[in-house]
């Protein structure tokens, strides 16, 4: 007799994870991104350029309205170089949360007719997105080069090196909040109404089109709750020598996104088996 | 001994209705602010479709709002089976596939499994019509669960199963619904799992692709051993596939046995006696040969007796009958109407009636069809209008054993033929 190999069972402990099953499906996760990817540009004349177009067009706004003409200081770094590494950073972690927040409801469809570990779709979506930020990253650095090569006032330090860890935790953020979000719309399916206005609310506070040094020191820890605000502060520092930043918000934001990350993922786990009951 | 390779052990699974209408934040907010003012509920529901008790609970309020799609399933499968799961509509049969495939977990019970499950619930799950075909079979290749390199391995017999090598790299959007479907059964039919899952997907295609896919489930089975699970509604390709058979009824498996067996308990569950009646009129059918006596099948050239009496609520003026016989697959074989006949009905024109019993009998001259099911209506007065139909109110299985061989195809009638050679020269 050989053994059983899968046993169906209902719903059981509250982490019901497996992860040797998700690597399993490797394959799959890249055939979504490729599919994603593809799909997304396959009609439009622009193609990928789209990618470059968004980011640009909201740095030539911002620098216009929050520079010249609110005239919010951007502590000595040329505001064009100081918005768009806030675009570029805010942009990777809204569209990760935007797009892994409906992961049940847009893929009602699917789900409902074949199974595997539903995680695939929003782990899927974190890594297409990345491709989409590191493009934009790259046109960063082309720009990033253009005022180095001019001569501004750029500090660029050996912060840069944490940059991985850093595009890490905004990659799991950006999962954790859009698992947990997408676990409650299977339930409430106006959530996602409040997702699209919500993130836009949650740019504002965080420092994207102000520095955080800005901000009066009473609120800072406020701020640091936030987790986005470090990530954008280090990435800040790292290249353009600006940003405030200490080893106590780093712990903060970390615990932060790996509490968020891990509630998103038990609960995802809870739905997975039977939301198609209820979506 | 062939191994078990499946052992379901009695799976439960309720399906819930009230929760399921609370899908918005606004909604239950307004619920609970008519509860705060005392008004009635916006969002309650009138009444449930059919609750069905939960035997093992006392709390009988609870239950009004739920639903067991399946009601203590045991079963067990044996390594390289063909199963047929057949049933009429709401008998459990896709929520029993869903359970195996994992798509839904079950409420209660466990089903145990050795092996990979392919399940095929719906054709192209997963196709993205930007992609070209070939990228959509590595697509829905991973979907089913399948590694890369097993798809790179299967590639060149999968296009050529679904037999669209020229069009592989245009997109599937261009692509007709027959190539389309033909791409996704080849997908899943490669996939190699040791449990094969098939729901209701044949449907689409045209005949000579159906009976590709049905030959390539029974090789499936017969040449590698592995198992298949086939749900149709199609008797005859369930009966010209599958060794055995389970019915399903209400959540229920109401025979596990021989395919054979398992097809005429499902074509008696369909004969039940549904109420024959409505608020005009009432009948009281039955079916029998020429002598009155129950049959099993209408063989060739045997008369079928219908006796029916008719009770109207308020009386008319002639009656007439309505009688149509459709194939398994909807055919019109055969279609009556006695208002268009000159003959006995017709002479009490004029006259009030409020019951009568008409008689009729019909020969079999050659019907080709597996299974023919009965429409009756009822039509009176001067405008001949419908006061009643009953659609399928007896299934009757056909008999043509006599004249099975007369050509390779498989028409509507056989009409009696004769031939002579009258002139043939060396």
């Amino acid at each position: 007799m050989t053994p059983w190999t899968t046993v169906i069972k209902p719903k059981t402990g509250i982490f019901d994870i497996d992860l040797s099953e998700l690597w399993r499906y490797r394959d799959l996760v890249f055939m979504f991104v490729h599919r994603d990817f593809v799909a997304q540009y396959k009609q439009t004349i622009l193609g990928p350029l789209w990618f470059l177009l968004q980011p640009l067009f909201s740095t030539i706004i911002f620098t216009i309205i929050f520079s010249n003409v609110a005239r919010i200081p951007t502590d000595n770094v040329p505001p064009f170089l100081f918005y768009m590494a806030g675009t570029v950073v805010w942009g990777y972690f809204s569209n990760c949360f935007n797009a892994t927040s409906t992961t049940f409801v847009t893929n009602a469809a699917i789900f409902g007719k074949v199974y595997f570990p539903r995680l695939v779709m929003p782990l899927s979506t974190v890594i297409s997105r990345f491709i989409m930020f590191a493009i934009q990253f790259v046109f960063f650095l082309v720009f990033y080069g253009y005022f180095l090569a001019k001569g501004a006032p750029l500090a660029p330090n050996t912060w840069i090196f944490a940059l991985p860890l850093l595009l890490l935790q905004m990659a799991l953020m950006g999962l954790g909040f859009g698992v947990l979000i997408s676990s409650l719309t299977t339930k409430y399916r106006d959530l996602t109404f409040l997702v699209s206005f919500g993130v836009q609310l949650w740019m504002y506070a965080t420092p994207i089109v102000y520095p955080l040094s800005q901000v009066p020191e009473k609120y800072r820890l406020l701020m640091y709750c936030n987790p986005m605000t470090v990530v954008v502060e280090m990435f800040r520092f790292s290249f353009l020598g600006q940003g405030t930043i200490n080893l106590l918000s780093i712990g903060l934001s970390w615990a932060v996104t790996l509490g968020v990350l891990g509630l998103g993922v038990v609960l995802f786990s809870r739905v997975e088996k039977t939301f198609m009951d209820t979506v | 001994m062939p191994e078990t390779v499946i052992k379901i052990e009695n799976l439960w699974k309720q399906y819930r209705y009230g929760v399921v209408s609370h899908q918005y934040l606004f909604k239950d907010v307004q619920s609970w602010w008519a509860k705060i003012r005392g008004r009635e509920d916006p969002n309650a529901r009138i009444s449930s479709l059919n609750p069905v008790s939960v035997p093992d609970s006392k709390d009988t309020n609870v239950n009004a709002d739920r639903f067991w799609a399946l009601k203590d399933i045991n079963l067990e499968v044996k390594q390289g089976e063909l199963l047929g799961i057949i049933g009429s509509n709401g008998a459990g049969k896709s929520t029993l596939l869903k359970v195996l495939s994992r798509v839904t977990a079950p409420t209660k019970g466990s089903v145990k499994v050795k092996g990979r499950i392919g399940s095929l619930l719906e054709v192209g799950t997963g196709f993205h019509p930007e992609l070209t075909g070939r990228e959509n079979i590595f697509l829905n290749g991973a979907i089913l669960g399948m590694r890369k390199n097993e798809i790179k391995k299967k590639f060149d017999e999968i296009v050529a199963f679904a037999e669209v090598e020229k069009f592989i790299d245009t997109p599937v959007k261009r692509y007709s619904s027959g190539m389309y479907v033909r791409l996704a059964f080849a997908v899943a039919a490669h996939l190699d799992p040791e449990i094969l899952v098939v729901d209701e997907v044949l449907a689409v295609g045209d005949i000579k692709f159906q009976n590709k896919c049905l030959g390539k489930m029974g090789s499936i089975s017969k040449d590698e051993g592995r198992t298949v699970l086939f749900v149709s509604h199609n008797m005859s390709a369930i009966s010209r596939l599958c060794q055995s058979g389970i019915c399903l009824d209400s959540g229920q498996i109401e025979f596990n046995g021989m395919v054979e067996n398992a097809i005429s308990r499902y074509l008696r569950q369909l004969k039940r006696p549904a109420a024959l009646a409505n608020n005009n009129v009432k009948i009281d059918v039955s079916f029998t040969d020429k002598y009155g006596e129950p049959f099993s099948s209408w063989n060739y050239n045997e008369i079928l007796k219908i006796h029916l009496g008719i009770q109207f609520k308020v009386t008319v003026k002639h009656p007439a009958v309505h009688i149509t016989f459709r194939s398994e697959d909807g055919a019109l074989v055969y279609s009556y109407q006695t208002e268009h006949t000159e003959n006995k009905t017709n002479t009490q024109k004029e006259c009030d009636i409020k019951e009568c019993t008409f008689e009729f009998e019909i020969q079999n001259t050659g019907l080709m069809c597996d299974t023919i099911s009965v429409d009756i209506g009822i039509a009176a007065n001067k405008d001949m209008k419908l006061i009643g139909v009953w659609q399928s109110i007896e299934i009757i299985p056909i008999s043509r054993a006599k004249y099975e061989k007369q050509s390779i195809y498989t028409p509507l009638f056989y009409l009696p033929t004769q031939f002579d050679i009258i002139n043939s020269k060396k």
